[in-house]
């Protein structure tokens, strides 16, 4: 089996750097990944990354993905990588696919949307449950929906959802919301969202499509007829497909300032990593990093 | 052979961008339905598939959800 240079986990703008720091090294890599942009392709507005006062966030994943494009990376879209192993400096990844080898790694598979872990949850999923407001919220137009959680982003589809749906109620578990306060203000002054908070969702409930959701408040429980369920409760690291990689208590993976992670030859760099700011321009430039470490040690290795 | 190609999609959302360039890039000629601002279409493509989720492509009747490239190449002889 043909061994790389090195294989990037995750094609956001972490990967998609590496990837592009990555050619200009002349490595011989392989990028292998569920999806282009992460979390970038579904963001909404986009007002600092340096150079573009604004982008939306399809728009930043197509420049992205044409300049890893104009270095023809080879990349696996739609794989998964279900762990590696590593024997003699050699890592064997293992994929829903195939398996590769490479002497370096770089992972980069950022965050995804954390599930509420209620009944009705999985089945309802794409059946009126969703937790991509500015990619679904379009089909709720008249409706009745809630959005789950009381952080920015609850808000943030909150914020898409009252322009569109007839009425928006915001389902949070904790005493007040804790968002901007300008976005606060005007979903306060929207007229058509009702904020419930000190409520809990306890299940959602529905035929072939969601009808209702089960609310908890001091245990009283009670049905709300909803058509629509916004899960926005948060984002989790997707690190559990490596096994040997020290992790924080977050599940997010330790790395030092040269995104080293605790065993040699893999790094790892963006959402994924424990680097506290979780910016589109702070996983671009981790990134670039990571390759150059990379390639600094593939050097020194001298493979 | 001329098939017949219906891309169910919102403006908003990324894999629907992408389903909609890969067709271009391989050149298949498509009709576009944003299911945000078209309530028919919307209740056409939840007739189809029983599901909310976008991209839906209808290829000669085939039903194919989300951006899976490899059903997508099979189903259009690619």
């Amino acid at each position: 089996m043909k061994i790389y240079d090195l294989i990037i986990i995750g094609a956001g703008p972490a990967g998609i750097t590496a990837s592009v720091y990555a050619a200009r090294k002349k490595l011989d890599f392989l990028v292998i990944s569920l999806d282009i942009g992460g979390q970038t392709a579904w963001s909404g507005d986009i007002e600092n990354y340096t150079g573009y006062q604004f982008i939306s966030g399809p728009e930043l994943t197509q420049k992205f993905e044409e300049h890893m494009r104009k270095y023809g990376i080879a990349l696996k879209e739609n794989e998964e990588v279900l762990g590696f192993k590593k024997t003699n400096e050699i890592f064997l990844v293992k994929t829903n696919k195939a398996d590769y080898q490479a002497y370096s790694l770089i992972i980069a598979s950022g965050k995804k949307s954390r599930e509420l872990g209620v009944p009705g949850e999985k089945e309802f999923k794409n059946h009126g449950l969703t937790y991509c407001a500015t990619c679904d919220g379009p089909l709720f137009a008249g409706k009745v929906v809630a959005v789950i959680g009381g952080g920015n982003s609850a808000l943030d589809a909150a914020l898409q959802l009252m322009k569109i749906a007839k009425q928006t109620y915001i389902i949070n578990n904790t005493d007040r919301l804790t968002g901007d306060a300008v976005m606060l203000q005007k979903i306060q002054e929207a007229g058509n969202v009702t904020i419930l908070n000190n409520h809990q969702v306890s299940a959602v409930l529905g035929d072939k499509f969601v009808r209702a959701i089960k609310i908890k408040h001091k245990d009283q429980e009670k049905e709300l007829a909803v058509e629509g369920v916004f899960v926005e409760i948060g984002l989790i690291p997707n690190s559990g497909f490596l096994k040997d990689i020290e992790k924080n208590s977050r599940n997010e993976i330790n790395i030092n300032l040269d995104n080293q992670t605790n065993i040699p030859g893999i790094f790892a760099a963006g959402d994924v990593t424990n680097v506290l700011e979780k910016q589109i321009i702070i996983a671009a430039g981790e990134g670039a990093k990571a390759a150059l470490s990379a390639f600094r040690y593939l050097s020194q290795k001298k493979f | 052979m001329a098939q017949s190609v219906k891309v169910y999609s919102t403006s908003t959302c990324p894999w629907c961008m992408r389903v909609k360039q890969f067709l271009k890039e391989n050149n298949i000629e498509f009709q576009n339905l944003d299911v945000s601002g078209d309530q028919l279409a919307a209740d056409e493509m939840m007739a189809k598939t029983g599901q909310m989720g976008v991209p839906v492509l209808d290829i000669d009747g085939e039903i194919i959800i989300g951006f899976d490239k490899e059903k997508i190449k099979l189903a259009l002889g690619l």
